[in-house]
């Protein structure tokens, strides 16, 4: 009552309209509290903010600098909440009326990411579509990509050496699109060393991809009938720390030199280690990654490098398998709607006042 | 000249010379770090995944706390194990396909907002995006030499067509922005490489022989 009292006296004025709502497009747990500004707001030190839980007396709950004028308030989900907004200035307090009620919850639709929602839906649509298709026998054409091509010849070369292929998936989890290409063409380099008996060796870093690689590996030497030339030692987990990883693999290239290698999946900094150290033993060097900051260290210091996309492209065309071919056709007509939508929203962006930017959000 | 005398540094530089003797040649000194290197990686690996995430995370809510809800990433983890049963090791596909599956779901949509979306909004011809350059008059042609750059990145990585006629020009065009792009982060990351080797410089001739401060 005194509080009220001085507040009267020096002129105080409260924050006004002051409003609760839940927190659109959130996973719940959250409230915002907005309030119009006290005319004193440049005189004062900011705003407290108070909470009354089920109709409870009101607790402060934060506190904001002058001159904002809303407060996100973490909550529990179905519990009724007021709210009061108090200036402050000193151990002065002014309050304002309090809010409606309003509870938090969460919401089923993010609305603020329709766009990426849209965009799902329609590269998903269209690599399903040509999945189906390919499936159905259709024959999906795919240029071909020049290291692809090198692979026989590296093979080759390794048998005719008698030396092994090393085959290194790099850092990457399985989740990565690398990695995964990349187990999709270790398959195809698996059935060729199985065809002509030449020694493989596949370090991982992973144990995750370890097992998976593994799998793929036995299997490529059972589709080619040479399950007895499969050695289970060929792939093995090395470590997962990264210098670790390529310190071992410096030791195998310079302790077997290996006739080929390749390097395909995600690397890191290892990258120029592994592709100087390759080239200093004087292999056949096939790389591959969509790691943008090491694709200059391995086309500088390997024979063949296949640039980002062309990885998952050339994983597709190696195995020829309809599911990858159909995502390759997919993904090569999402581009030509990614390129119209560019040439579009520029010319909208250049001739009218239109907030194109605004959907790309 | 003030020589260390912690025992650590002494090890961690001697281990240090031995790694980079690798640059002269193989030879039993990197042999013996590189072995080194490898069984501790993997021994803090193990301890760490045991003490950070095992204990913590799952076997001490489980089975002193009784979080029953557990029971499921115990079980799809155990399966894992399978592999070591030839009779029933086809089950560890049940694990991995679960793993692959979430991350893919995680995966999407981040990247469709962070490589899509976002590129086309930095990408598309607008007077915000011409200011945003914050190179004047300039901002307008470095917006324009992007998105042409953009364009024809974009058709040298379409795979549906040989690279002939309209498409193999553009190509081309595009695989000249794409080594631009690679010869500036060559130079970037060489710089940042060129720091790390400064470091172990210090460190060998710092911290272990006291040659420098």
């Amino acid at each position: 009552m005194i509080l009220i009292l001085l507040c009267a006296l020096v002129g105080l004025a409260p924050p006004t309209d002051v409003r609760a709502y839940d927190t659109p497009s959130d996973g719940g747990g959250e409230v915002v509290v907005e309030w119009r500004l006290s005319t004193d707001d440049e005189t004062i030190d900011g705003y407290d903010i108070y909470r009354s839980e089920n109709g409870a007396d009101f607790v402060k709950v934060g506190f904001i600098g002058k001159n904002r004028s809303s407060y996100g308030d973490r909550t529990e989900d179905g519990v009724t909440y007021q709210y009061k907004v108090a200036v402050v200035s000193d151990t002065l307090r002014s309050f304002s009326q309090p809010s409606a009620e309003v509870a938090s919850s969460a919401s089923w639709i993010n609305v603020a990411k329709l766009n990426i929602y849209v965009a799902m839906i329609l590269f998903g649509g269209l690599i399903l579509y040509f999945i189906y298709h390919a499936r159905k026998g259709k024959k999906l054409f795919i240029r071909k990509i020049a290291g692809l091509q090198a692979i026989d010849d590296a093979v080759g070369r390794a048998t005719e050496m008698g030396k092994p292929i090393l085959y290194t998936l790099g850092l990457g989890y399985i989740e990565d699109i690398a990695t995964i290409a990349s187990l999709n063409i270790l398959g195809e380099v698996a059935k060729k060393t199985a065809q002509y008996d030449t020694k493989l060796i596949v370090p991982n870093a992973d144990p995750i991809v370890y097992t998976v690689a593994r799998e793929i590996v036995k299997e490529s030497y059972t589709k080619v009938g040479r399950p007895d030339a499969y050695d289970p030692d060929s792939v093995f987990f090395l470590a997962r720390e990264q210098m670790a990883y390529a310190a071992g693999i410096d030791g195998i290239m310079t302790r077997e030199r290996p006739a080929t290698n390749f390097l395909v999946g995600y690397f890191a900094a290892e990258s120029l280690v592994l592709a100087e150290t390759g080239a200093a033993t004087g292999a056949i060097q096939i790389a591959g990654t969509d790691a943008l900051a090491q694709l200059p260290f391995f086309v500088t210091a390997c024979d063949y490098t296949l640039i980002g996309e062309e990885l998952y492209a050339a994983s597709a065309y190696i195995s020829k398998r309809p599911l990858l071919l159909g995502a390759i056709k997919g993904e090569d007509w999402a581009k030509v709607i990614i390129a119209t939508a560019l040439i579009l929203a520029s010319v909208i962006g250049l001739l009218s006042r239109f907030p194109i930017l605004n959907l790309f959000q | 000249m003030n020589i260390s005398t912690d025992p650590w540094i002494w090890i961690s530089s001697i281990l240090s010379l031995a790694i980079l003797s690798f640059l002269y040649r193989e030879n039993p000194f990197f042999r013996a770090a590189e072995h080194i290197f490898l069984g501790v990686a993997n021994g803090y690996l193990v301890t760490f995944y045991w003490h950070r995430i095992l204990m913590p995370i799952l076997f001490r809510p489980l089975f002193q706390q009784g979080d029953l809800l557990l029971i499921i990433p115990f079980t799809i983890g155990i399966l894992y194990l399978t592999r070591f049963i030839p009779r029933i090791s086809w089950l560890v596909r049940i694990p991995i396909a679960i793993y692959m599956g979430y991350w893919t779901g995680v995966l999407i949509p981040a990247t469709i907002q962070a490589q899509i979306i976002k590129q086309v909004q930095g990408t598309v011809l607008t007077s915000a995006n011409f200011q945003s350059w914050n190179a004047g008059a300039w901002g307008i042609v470095w917006s324009v030499i992007v998105f042409i750059g953009v364009l024809c990145t974009l058709s040298y990585f379409y795979f549906s067509r040989e690279h002939k006629g309209v498409i193999g020009v553009t190509s081309r065009v595009g695989i000249v922005f794409v080594m631009i792009g690679f010869g500036a982060a060559f130079g970037y990351t060489v710089m940042a490489r060129i720091s790390l080797l400064i470091g172990k410089l210090q460190f060998l001739l710092g911290d272990w022989l006291g040659l420098i401060r």
